[in-house]
């Protein structure tokens, strides 16, 4: 096996709270420190973008965060792998719900336009100067963003009374 | 930092390109060419993707300043036998030659992610083996996998076992239905029937094990549904017999075929810093000569015990990805052999009273165990806060469940990085000066399967 690299020192990656979870660096940023951290790392030797997601934590709005990062709403997930060192890193950056922006990660991974655009499709979370902030898998005129958790799912009415209704 | 909501955005393009607004198809459009300056259109590589500098710096013979009368703009499906299911492409052309292309995708989008969070973890199998439904035993061992991690559950070494013994079996499968539908696309239409002939093999003995011949529900959070049969052990060395042969069949049938070389020989060439760059995985990411396999790389399951080589080929073109995928199917034949040999006995599911459900004899007779069924079924059951991401090497490349827990019964946010999105971003640059028969063999080689690509 290849050297494993530098994990997280003092509970630090480039100065952010950073955790070795499951066998992947997981870091935590808010919106501010983002672009610093990706350009760090994609310096670091982690030259392939995975992946990029959001997740609404409108309903769990409690989970564990380490001190200095303020939760918000939503949270976009970026998956980033280095072949050569075998290391994947996960950054979780805090995207508050009354701005969604983020600057996109095109210009350093042009791998990430697809998952941004699915993002930007789920969550409504636009990615600044991103190439072609459009629809990707919904309709163009699709109204709202499915992957919020206050976007209902359709559901069968059910015969009995008590039941809860659409989950 | 640019501030621009997403009105803004949709104002601002229907300024620019009003005409193009008023149509049906909305902003998907391919933009006209005179709505792109020639500066962009030189940076970019398809519309919707576009190259950053110094990724691709050859462009070749790309005149970019051609006038607009001497192209057609020309859709590639959704509802074409050779685009494997919904894919549109949108292609300009200039005569034969491809300029520019644009996939359009969401045709099979289901919401699968949607559902996934409000189905409790036992249901999850049945929902993801859906997604890529020629490989459905990577799907359900992905998502799997990660929910054992959340719930820090170690599965026995026969469930491991198992589960590698089907995956390997699967990729034979789905590499099988690939050379014969790849086959079909360039004119190789006997190779449609061999190849669907071998994969019945493969799905009976599938049939077999698990009931069902696609969308198994096999691999599930704790281990497996069910033991293999009696007599799998013939079965599988029946299949390691038969495949071999009839690859060898194929190899005289396909590979020594000038016809076939040179439809595939030179045709859509990508190099190793762009598949990088796209986020590219699988056959791929290997046929650019990047050996990076995550069975080998980051081995999972029991792969580190097992003996076989990763296939990787030089030039990034069609031809490599034939190759790569033709002997992948006889080195999984190779790890079949070894599972077989290997297979060890024991529990082929965690006895942990938490996640498994009592043996349907025991619900019979004690009182218990009903109601501890009971409780399963209706309850779930929870899993500890917290997140996970564990990837496999499915057939098309790196397939990833990520699985966010709040402790409740259900998977609070249920994500699939699925090979197939990530690998159709590589069309555009692919299909560039290509000719339209070519571009036909690129989206057969790159194997995009659309219920993984919507989901």
């Amino acid at each position: 096996m290849s050297d494993p690299g530098p994990g997280p020192q003092d509970g630090h990656v480039h100065g952010l709270p950073a955790a070795e979870y499951f066998g992947a660096t997981v870091i935590h940023t808010d919106r501010d420190r983002y672009r610093q951290l990706m350009g760090d790392l994609k310096d670091d030797g982690y030259e392939m973008c995975v992946g990029v997601t959001g997740v609404d934590y409108l309903m769990h709005a409690g989970r564990d965060l380490p001190q200095g990062i303020d939760p918000q709403r939503f949270e976009v997930v970026v998956e980033l792998l280095s072949l050569s060192r075998h290391r994947r890193v996960r950054v979780r950056c805090q995207v508050p719900e009354s701005d969604p922006h983020l600057p996109t990660l095109f210009d350093l991974w042009a791998g990430s336009e697809a998952h941004e655009r699915e993002t930007f499709d789920m969550f409504g979370i636009v990615f600044d100067d991103h190439p072609d902030m459009t629809r990707i898998l919904m309709p163009e005129d699709w109204e709202g963003h499915p992957l919020r958790k206050d976007y209902p799912t359709g559901h069968v009415p059910v015969q009995f009374k008590e039941s809860p209704g659409g989950r | 930092m640019r501030r621009t909501t997403v009105d803004q955005l949709a104002a601002a393009e229907v300024e620019a390109h009003d005409e193009q607004a008023r149509t049906s198809e909305g902003f998907q459009e391919m933009v006209p060419r005179a709505g792109t300056r020639a500066a962009e259109l030189r940076r970019e590589a398809g519309s919707v993707l576009r190259i950053p500098e110094g990724v691709t710096t050859d462009f070749g013979d790309f005149d970019v300043d051609v006038a607009e009368d001497e192209t057609m703009i020309l859709n590639l499906g959704p509802s074409h036998p050779s685009t494997h299911g919904v894919l549109r492409v949108m292609v300009e052309l200039q005569g034969e030659s491809v300029l520019r292309c644009k996939p359009v995708i969401g045709y099979l989008h289901t919401g699968m992610e949607k559902t996934g969070e409000e189905l409790m973890y036992h249901q999850g199998s049945t929902n993801v083996t859906r997604m890529d439904y020629l490989s459905p035993f990577f799907n359900e061992l992905t998502y799997s996998l990660g929910v054992e991690r959340l719930l820090g559950v170690e599965v026995p070494p026969r469930a491991t076992w198992i589960r590698m013994l089907m995956c390997e079996l699967n990729r034979i499968s789905s590499h099988m239905l690939w050379l014969a539908t790849n086959g079909s696309d360039i004119g190789a239409i006997n190779m449609l029937v061999y190849g669907w002939r071998e994969r019945e093999v493969l799905l009976a003995f599938f049939e077999k094990v698990t009931g069902l011949r696609m969308n198994h529900n096999y691999i599930r959070p704790g281990g497996v549904a069910a033991d293999l049969p009696d007599g799998w052990r013939d079965d599988v060395l029946a299949i390691c017999d038969v495949i071999p042969r009839r690859m060898d069949d194929y190899d005289r049938l396909l590979t020594g075929q000038p016809i076939l070389q040179e439809r595939l020989e030179g045709v859509g060439a990508l190099d190793a810093d762009t598949a990088i760059a796209l986020g590219v995985t699988g056959p791929l990411l290997r046929s650019t000569g990047v050996a990076w396999d995550l069975r080998r790389d980051q081995p999972y399951l029991a792969y580190e015990q097992v003996d076989f080589d990763v296939i990787v080929g030089n030039y990034g073109d069609c031809w490599d990805r034939f190759a790569i995928r033709f002997n992948e199917i006889r080195e999984s034949v190779r790890i079949c052999r070894q599972i077989v040999d290997m297979m060890p006995a024991g529990d082929y599911r965690v006895q942990d009273k938490k996640v498994t459900p009592p043996p349907r004899s025991r619900i019979d007779e004690s009182m218990e165990a009903l109601i501890h069924h009971f409780k399963l079924y209706t309850e779930g059951f929870k899993v500890e806060p917290g997140e996970a991401y564990v990837p496999v090497e499915s057939p098309r490349g790196e397939l990833g469940c990520f699985i966010v827990s709040d402790g409740s019964s259900r998977p609070y946010r249920l994500h699939m990085r699925t090979p197939s999105f990530a690998n159709l971003q590589a069309m555009p640059p692919m299909m560039r000066g290509a000719l339209v028969a070519d571009a036909i063999a690129i989206v057969s080689t790159i194997d995009p399967l659309l219920g993984d690509v919507d989901r």
